[in-house]
């Protein structure tokens, strides 16, 4: 199954562990605490944050470190600018387009 | 550059883009922008594509089926089905990639849009809808990765270019 960075943000458990461990790297144990759910529940967001390549694994001694992987973040906010600017430009077209007629209009 | 308001948001939760736009024209003309084919035609797509309008019927349950049509001539073909309009104050389509023959493929959008005038000014406000956030992605993929993921590539390997001197 083809996993994409949408999928990763598209549920809110996921956004949240997302804003958890971009401040610091933290350990499964230590994620779970923050929610009301299950230590089962947080591995399988964790696990398709890995296969989104979101998030990345480190491991110290026993434990497992979970922290963000930085640059793929910044690909949705690529998107997201791409995204605008089409409708930046398709509106200063409008513009131009607006303005003609309302000099044919006088 | 203008001092026209424009918003554009992204909001993942609820699957929804918003855009606002002010317009330095009334009403009445921003309207028939959005709604009137030859107007559409001018500036629905963004250059280097050109927007090809087929059919138009601005009613509810009728249609805009339309390619954006690259410079190369490759054509992309999209529907928009109108399934509300309360005239000069709000329309709402559902707008789908499709092909040729006008099949759509599904999933689409929800697209709803909003005019008010103010001191001659009109402000047009859009709500996109998309089941899924990986379809609004695949909204700026199809059509336009030539034209400005092109563009910020070349940006990107140049500046990495520059940066490693």
């Amino acid at each position: 199954m083809r996993r994409d960075i949408f999928q990763a943000i598209a549920d809110p458990t996921r956004r949240a562990i997302i804003t958890l461990i971009a401040l610091q790297a933290m350990t499964p144990n230590a994620i779970a605490e923050n929610f009301n759910t299950t230590r089962q529940s947080v591995s399988k967001h964790l696990r398709i944050l890995t296969e989104c390549e979101l998030v990345k694994q480190k491991q110290e001694g026993r434990e497992i470190y979970y922290s963000l992987e930085i640059d793929k973040m910044k690909e949705v906010d690529k998107w997201i600018g791409q995204f605008r600017k089409i409708w930046e430009t398709r509106f200063n077209q409008l513009d131009k387009v607006l303005s003609t007629i309302k000099k044919q209009k006088k | 550059m203008n001092n026209l308001l424009f918003d554009f948001t992204v909001d993942k939760s609820k699957k929804t883009v918003l855009i606002n736009r002010e317009f330095d024209a009334e009403l009445s003309l921003v309207w028939d922008a959005f709604t009137k084919k030859e107007i559409l035609d001018q500036w629905w797509a963004p250059e280097p594509y050109a927007s090809k309008t087929k059919v138009l019927d601005f009613k509810v349950g009728g249609k805009r089926f339309f390619a954006m049509v690259s410079p190369e001539g490759q054509e992309r073909w999209l529907l928009q089905k109108y399934t509300s309009i309360s005239p000069k104050t709000n329309f709402k389509y559902f707008n789908a990639f499709a092909d040729k023959d006008e099949n759509p493929e599904l999933p689409g959008s929800d697209w709803d849009h909003s005019f008010t005038e103010q001191n001659g000014k009109t402000t047009v406000s859009i709500t996109i809808y998309n089941e899924s956030l990986a379809r609004m992605e695949k909204m700026v993929e199809m059509g336009f990765r030539e034209g400005f993921s092109t563009c910020l590539n070349q940006l990107d390997e140049l500046l990495s270019a520059v940066k490693n001197k």
